[in-house]
């Protein structure tokens, strides 16, 4: 268990813990008793989602890069990873991840243990990349070819003109597929509970099953629902808005 | 001819056990069989329901507008992992169990029914926003020319708009019904017997987990590329000269 998720638990032990008498306690008072656990394995999702971002985002624009190349030798082996990638259920390369990744590594004469919760992030991390690789290609793309011309003709070279004159004009044009798909993303991380992973979804079936009523069913998952709504639906409208924003002024 | 195929040693040295064992094989097929049926009943009924839905989008009944975009909203703002878990468990607890044939008590909708359920609802409100794109981007002087020429709304919607639309609208559905077959992946979660699950159990007794995950990927990469690749025939022979691009 990740140091995070014993501190949410240790949080509210306390007051969770006289559930078997309290069975009869309605439906509000086992949900109040128990949103802390469950917020708190939210947030750990939240920090997974964070994460794999950043990790697969770096990984992306390093391999997007890779399918825009001149050199064959790397544009077509960029092209079949992110085909790969994107094409492969985000659920099975959550498995190879957690199941093939040694549980740690030894460099020298240091050992450097990968939990779980790393692997999982490297597992949601992969699928990331290669669709940022492709909305990398496609803002670059998306540029008229006009300016690469005129870059050249004014000395500027490939890496040049793609530093300082593709790239920052891309920016724009990829935030918002790219929000789109932390959205995405954050709405994935649930699954890390299938593989072992303890997360939102682990602590709210973990209450569930101590509270052992079939009537809080709805409440305890429409709770988590509810988080999550909350938290992608926001980022969700202000896609829209900057598609429409970025639409207009293009 | 499997003997030949398995040499004097047997594959088994490969660990590829659903060659060699017929337990396994059977197994095996038995998922992909699943995944295939789960992803085409899933395909057919999401489509219903984007096109039920985009036509209760524009019909003039506020409160229909208002729930469709309700409904899009929560089920695209939410992790379908979740959902499924909602139906499967807080929904199925509400519902009655029934009897079936061999006298046992069983409930009234089963694991794969609840995953039936649950992905439609999901894709289906992709479906619906997709569809509605399409439709938005058929002029409205098209409309007005079936409306000239005495068509109801229905009619006009059944005729004129929608045919247009759906083919304004096949790249972003062909990528969401993708989508959608990665997404029966997560029936895996409730133990429905599809691909993913029969996997994970023939490599938990045969212990040849590398070589089951490669074979898994290559196999789901084979069933999103056929899709595509029907997806894009049938892109081709729908194509109206001169309407999008």
């Amino acid at each position: 268990m990740s140091p995070f998720l014993r501190l949410a638990l240790a949080v509210v032990a306390t007051g969770a813990a006289m559930p078997a008498y309290a069975a009869s306690d309605g439906l509000v008072a086992p949900l109040v008793r128990w949103a802390p656990v469950i917020l708190g394995g939210f947030l750990f999702n939240v920090l997974v989602s964070i994460l794999a971002m950043t990790l697969g985002t770096v990984a992306g624009a390093a391999l997007g890069l890779g399918l825009i190349s001149e050199t064959r030798a790397i544009r077509v082996p960029s092209r079949i990873v992110t085909e790969f990638f994107r094409n492969a259920p985000w659920l099975v390369l959550l498995f190879y991840c957690i199941l093939l990744i040694p549980f740690e590594f030894r460099v020298g004469g240091t050992i450097i243990p990968l939990p779980g919760w790393v692997k999982a992030v490297i597992g949601l991390a992969l699928p990331v990349m290669a669709n940022v690789a492709e909305i990398v290609r496609g803002a670059v793309q998306s540029i008229p070819g006009a300016q690469w011309e005129s870059a050249e003709s004014l000395g500027f070279s490939r890496f040049q003109t793609l530093w300082m004159i593709v790239l920052p004009q891309c920016l724009k044009r990829m935030l918002p597929p790219w929000m789109n798909l932390y959205a995405i993303l954050t709405m994935a991380t649930p699954l890390i509970s299938i593989v072992g992973v303890e997360d939102g979804m682990t602590l709210t079936r973990a209450a569930i099953a101590s509270e052992g009523r079939t009537d809080l069913l709805m409440p305890m998952y429409g709770f988590l629902l509810a988080l999550f709504f909350f938290y992608c639906y926001p980022i969700a409208r202000w896609t829209v808005r900057l598609e429409r924003r970025f639409a207009l002024s293009a | 001819m499997m003997q030949w195929l398995q040499g004097p040693d047997g594959l088994t040295g490969l660990g590829l056990s659903i060659l060699d064992d017929d337990l396994d094989r059977s197994a095996f097929l038995w998922g992909l069989w699943t995944t295939v049926w789960l992803s085409l009943v899933c395909i057919v009924l999401s489509f219903a329901i984007g096109i039920a839905g985009a036509w209760a989008q524009g019909a003039s009944s506020r409160l229909g507008r208002g729930v469709v975009s309700a409904y899009i909203q929560v089920f695209r703002n939410t992790p379908p992992l979740v959902q499924l878990y909602f139906f499967f468990f807080a929904v199925g607890s509400l519902l009655p169990s029934v009897t079936d044939s061999y006298g046992q008590s069983v409930p009234m909708v089963t694991n794969v029914g609840w995953a039936v359920v649950s992905f439609s609802l999901y894709a289906g409100a992709f479906n619906i926003e997709i569809f509605r794109a399409g439709i938005e981007a058929v002029p409205s002087t098209t409309v007005e020319a079936a409306e000239a020429l005495g068509y109801s709304r229905l009619g006009t919607y059944r005729h004129v708009v929608f045919p247009l639309a759906l083919r304004i609208s096949l790249p972003a559905l062909g990528n969401n019904l993708v989508n959608l077959v990665k997404t029966t992946t997560l029936a895996y979660a409730i133990a429905v017997p599809e691909l993913l699950y029969v996997s994970a159990q023939i490599w938990s007794e045969q212990l040849n987990v590398r070589t089951m995950m490669n074979l898994l990927l290559v196999v789901y990469i084979a069933l999103v590329g056929l899709l595509v690749l029907g997806i894009n025939r049938w892109e081709r022979a729908l194509r109206v000269p001169g309407l999008g691009r």
